[in-house]
């Protein structure tokens, strides 16, 4: 039973992970490769720490397992909104899709 | 909050006493703990723990419900051939109002699939969102208002 229940984490966070991967590649630009990159990306390798826990199911791999995703949580959007932030400040070009941008002429926070 | 510290000296005492270390174990212990803790309650006066910790494991759920559920829509525009996204950026105001807000509200909106924090205006009062499937401007900032930022000034004002 648990090993069916490791497999099919750990096909799907691969999934993600894939699906993350193809998204950074496919996507029009670097704002919407963003989205691919940060969330795809967290979520397929989360199921990936969860299904080591749920197959061992010890202490200290749970814990382990539960610091990885909280230090993934919180770093994965400072980059992405770093990244975002420095593209659009640089005049990256963005996709032509966009079809409303509030953000422009309208500065930011400095620094 | 010293109660919650409480709780997981509980849950880790239960822990050990049960001598398996596993997370069964310790989860169990945990809501143990709250249970004593809730039952000895007219001790603490003015604590916040009671209210505060459901709202937490709301704003949790919330959270990962939306993980999951719009995590799909940007794998079906990776994976089939053209492009369904209608990007834009678009400007919220905030109700957060220090660092530690602005931040959590900044980074969890980053981490809700479909939208990501692109900037922070200069007089800190509105957050610029680059949302991935915009079809109506007012609805995605009602949403994003109501349903994330709420929940996160819930937990931290209350």
């Amino acid at each position: 039973m648990i090993e069916y229940l490791t497999g099919i984490l750990l096909i799907i966070g691969s999934f993600f992970c894939l699906v993350a991967a193809l998204g950074v590649i496919r996507l029009p630009d670097s704002l919407t490769r963003m989205h691919a990159a940060t969330k795809a990306g967290s979520l397929g390798a989360g199921l990936l720490v969860i299904a080591h826990a749920v197959f061992y199911q010890e202490l200290g791999i749970s814990l382990r397992a539960v610091s990885i995703i909280a230090i993934l949580l919180f770093t994965a959007p400072v980059a992405a909104h770093l990244i975002a932030r420095t593209s659009y400040r640089s005049g990256e070009a963005i996709s032509d899709r966009t079809w409303i941008d509030e953000l422009k002429g309208n500065g930011g926070w400095p620094g | 909050m010293p109660l919650f510290i409480l709780n997981i000296v509980f849950a880790a005492v239960f822990t050990l006493l049960t001598g398996s270390a596993r997370i069964g174990v310790f989860m169990f212990g945990c809501i143990l703990g709250y249970g004593i803790l809730w039952l000895s309650s007219p001790l603490y006066k003015d604590t916040r723990y009671f209210k505060k910790l459901p709202k937490t494991v709301n704003l949790i759920t919330y959270f990962l419900k939306e993980l999951f559920v719009s995590n799909l829509r940007v794998l079906w525009d990776v994976i089939t051939p053209g492009h369904i996204s209608r990007p834009g950026i678009i400007g919220i105001p905030l109700d957060a109002e220090t660092d530690l807000e602005i931040f959590l509200v900044a980074n969890l909106i980053s981490l809700t699939p479909g939208t990501l924090s692109v900037d922070l205006s200069e007089d800190r009062k509105t957050l610029f969102v680059h949302v991935m499937f915009l079809e109506n401007v007012a609805a995605a900032r009602a949403d994003i208002k109501n349903g994330l930022e709420k929940r996160i000034l819930e937990v931290m004002r209350s």
